[in-house]
């Protein structure tokens, strides 16, 4: 296309998150320190490095660790030390204390907020020389002749709802390089159609999925207990549903309380958002978020796979790093270590690469084979059968977790295998409509004030970045089998079932979607595409 | 002729402002900040009219800490020639504002000051009108649609219940309105060229103005919540809750 411009860099990087941010970082280094020029250059789709970004967050810091040892003196906003473990199953009345899973011990890890770290990371990235473009969105790939990934190219603005050129119109950028990143976090929408193209994940297990709501709190001082860590599992979950609370306590008074429901779920009227709004009414959970302030609201779907379904990695001109990948270890709850030490692990391929002999297209090989010889291999192998065992129910889950943790140490002769979320789903006719208590206004709440909370704007004036195969399906096939449950499953109300002249119709409020991507992955017939709005748009999350 | 133009870092637009917990203002630890929109259309119009061949230089001003030359690099991106911070961080309130800019006009000397007419911040609407004041300058203050008339500016405002046409000499002063115009999309290699735009640092101590504020923030608090509704079964009913209960009548 002659229209747009192009600007060329050695290498691109899709994403602004702790991964995509840890590879740019890494490159610099290596090139500062072998005193060779390198272009890198980082795209992210918010409105600034963080507005995205939605975690829990208790990282570990082995990744960040070795990438900036010094990170305590540059002022990383690692602030809370964790305190204390708990563990706890719920039923509906009582909270029993359990032994928390050794997984699950956090001494030496920090209660942080994942935007404010990677808000963080962005500032040492320019300082190091990266150019970070914040307010623009990835919405292509790009291709050589060879077939080769050449880049990317960000989205026209200005575009209106029905595809025609608006008075402020500007077509997008090409952005041209030798090695293109794609960091774009869960079920990234380009990632996506690489999977497809390259055939990256033939042999290896379909991905799984959870979608986290989590809520950030400031709660009254006398009930604010600095680095505790709170786990739960059962109630409100029965206990065929993978599911499972966190609350942390961090910085001045803060409290950031999330609910994970993993994707296979298989009840259409079970909504995640009502789960989290149920949780917090449990009498062991409700009494430290009376009086507080609810602060933020948001949503991310995570990627839960783990080792059996990470993909193939490369490709020529390219390669994948983070939880667009898949590195997310589950039963520990964490994975911006191993996104961080996937994106560092792939800068140290990359620059090897671009130093030798550059022959088109360009594969950086080295990149999984180091991988494989580093501590995320070896801690996501361990991990590999803890969260297939869930499809059993919790119970059994539990005790084979136990057995397989502790007598076999990870090392299973066998590997459990998983199955596609968007499989899992049972007609509305074999399952119980779950009744939601209603919102009190004070510790629970309806969907449409939360999202207010997000910060969400979308350029209204836009086409719907909420994209469907067939126009006819959702009537036709989620409204009458599945109760409509894209209602019930999207956190930010976008999905509205509307009867209109008699005629039930599928309305979507793109406006308010939150980018979690939990349609793109839940919806039964894969309908739905989640492709990348106008750059800037989505949520503003301050401190999640 | 040099176009003056005043740009104000200010908590997004997209953002639910929410008071600190001690009231002792509007929390701002990692919240989106960004450029005042209406000082984005005063830029916006800036530009215009040097695309339309009447001024040569736009140069783009802010107050505030080191963070308000991203807001700089935002309007050289835009199209403006280079920028000026006079850096300080220290509270700066409208006078404050006022007087550095009196300060920087004298270096300068621009034909026409364009500002917002107010930031959505602190809602003061006041930097321009005491700017004008400052320098005995005329001022068209909610404009929304700007003209040229030889040596005279020709300025539709915004009014209550309609639109108002007046005629200044210029030098003047321009504050703008919403209607004024829709600010073009930055674009990205623009992005990459405003980084190397002059931009230069003042304190306003070098400038000689003393910004010591006279105003005091007593207190931030969040509005109170709305009660919901409810139905009465009678006149009598009402008037008893509306003079017993809400104490309105």
């Amino acid at each position: 296309m002659p229209e747009r411009e192009s600007m060329d860099f050695d290498v691109v990087i899709v994403g602004g998150g702790p991964s995509g941010l840890a590879t740019a970082i890494r490159l610099r280094q290596i090139a500062i320190d072998r005193d060779v020029e390198l272009t890198v250059c980082v795209l992210e789709k918010g409105s600034e490095v963080g507005a995205h970004i939605l975690s829990g967050a208790v990282v570990e810091t082995r990744a960040l660790d070795e990438l900036l040892p010094n990170w305590e003196g540059l002022g990383a906003p690692l602030n809370t030390p964790v305190r204390k473990d708990r563990f706890v199953f719920l039923t509906e009345r009582r909270a029993i204390p359990f032994i928390t899973p050794p997984q699950m011990h956090n001494q030496g890890n920090y209660i942080v907020s994942l935007g404010n770290l990677c808000r963080w990371l962005c500032e040492q990235a320019e300082a190091l020389g990266v150019e970070v473009y914040a307010g623009f969105a990835a919405s292509e790939v790009l291709y050589d002749d060879m077939g080769a990934v050449r880049g990317v190219a960000t989205g026209d603005m200005g575009r209106k709802k029905d595809g025609s050129k608006g008075p402020n119109f500007e077509f997008g950028m090409e952005l041209h390089a030798t090695q293109t990143v794609f960091a774009e976090g869960c079920r990234g929408s380009l990632t996506k159609q690489l999977f497809e193209r390259y055939d990256l994940r033939s042999g290896v297990d379909p991905q799984v999925y959870g979608i986290g709501i989590k809520e950030l709190w400031e709660v009254d001082p006398a009930k604010h207990h600095p680095g505790l860590v709170t786990h739960t599992v059962g109630w409100p979950m029965d206990l065929k549903t993978y599911g499972g609370s966190f609350q942390y306590h961090f910085d001045e008074n803060l409290v950031s309380i999330g609910f994970v429901v993993g994707l296979d779920y298989s009840n259409p009227y079970l909504s995640p958002f009502e789960e989290l709004q149920r949780f917090k009414t449990h009498p062991a959970i409700r009494d430290t978020f009376v009086g507080g302030t609810r602060i933020s609201y948001g949503a991310r779907a995570i990627s839960a796979g783990g080792f059996q379904s990470i993909p193939k990695l490369t490709f020529p001109g390219g390669l994948i790093v983070g939880d667009a990948a898949g590195f997310l270890n589950v039963p520990k709850i964490k994975g911006t270590h191993t996104g961080m030490k996937s994106g560092i692990t792939a800068a140290e391929a990359i620059f090897g690469v671009l130093q030798g002999e550059i022959s088109n297209p360009v594969e950086a090989n080295e990149y999984p084979e180091r991988l494989k010889q580093s501590w995320v291999w070896e801690e996501l192998y361990r991990e590999r059968n803890i969260k297939p065992s869930f499809h059993w129910g919790l119970i059994p889950a539990m005790i084979y977790s136990g057995i397989d943790k502790i007598l076999l140490r990870g090392k299973a002769p066998w590997t459990l295998h998983h199955r596609p979320d968007h499989l899992c789903v049972r007609p509305a006719a074999n399952c119980k409509p779950i009744e939601y208590p209603k919102p009190d206004g004070l510790v629970t709440f309806d969907k449409l004030s939360s999202v207010f909370l997000s910060n969400t704007n979308h350029e209204e004036d836009q086409p719907c970045h909420l994209t469907l195969k067939d126009e006819a399906l959702p009537v036709a096939l989620n409204f009458k089998k599945y109760a409509g449950l894209e209602q019930q499953y999207c956190p930010a109300g976008v999905y509205e079932y509307v009867e209109a002249e008699g005629k039930m119709g599928l309305q979507i409020n793109a406006q308010n979607c939150v980018h979690c991507k939990t349609c793109d992955i839940k919806d039964p017939s894969q309908n739905i595409t989640w492709v990348t709005p106008e750059g800037s748009g989505g949520p503003n999350y301050p401190n999640m | 002729m040099k176009i003056l133009v005043a740009v104000k870092r200010a908590i997004d637009y997209n953002v639910k402002a929410r008071p600190k917990s001690d009231g002792s203002g509007v929390e701002l630890a990692n919240v989106k900040m960004s450029m005042n929109p209406f000082d984005e259309i005063a830029v916006e119009e800036a530009i215009r009219i040097q695309e339309a061949g009447i001024a040569a230089e736009i140069v783009a001003v802010s107050v505030g800490p080191k963070q308000c030359q991203e807001t700089l690099r935002t309007a050289m991106a835009m199209g403006a020639d280079r920028g000026i911070l006079v850096e300080t961080d220290e509270e700066v309130q409208p006078l404050a504002v006022a007087k550095i800019l009196k300060a920087l006009v004298e270096k300068e000397a621009p034909g026409i000051i364009l500002l917002g007419k107010q930031a959505i911040d602190d809602d003061s609407n006041q930097t321009g009108q005491m700017l004008a004041a400052l320098l005995k300058w005329g001022q068209a203050t909610f404009a929304c649609g700007v003209e040229f008339a030889g040596e005279e500016l020709k300025v539709n405002r915004e009014v209550d219940g309609g639109t108002q046409s007046i005629s200044v000499k210029l030098p003047a002063i321009i504050t703008v309105d919403l209607r004024l115009n829709e600010p073009r999309y930055v674009k990205l290699p623009n992005i990459m060229k405003a980084k190397k735009k002059q931009l230069d640092i003042f304190s306003p101590a070098e400038l000689e103005v003393d910004i010591t504020p006279r105003l005091k923030l007593i207190k931030a608090e969040e509005p109170p919540v709305r009660v919901g509704g409810v139905t009465v079964a009678d006149v009598d009913e009402l008037v008893d809750k509306l003079r017993n209960e809400a104490k309105v009548i």
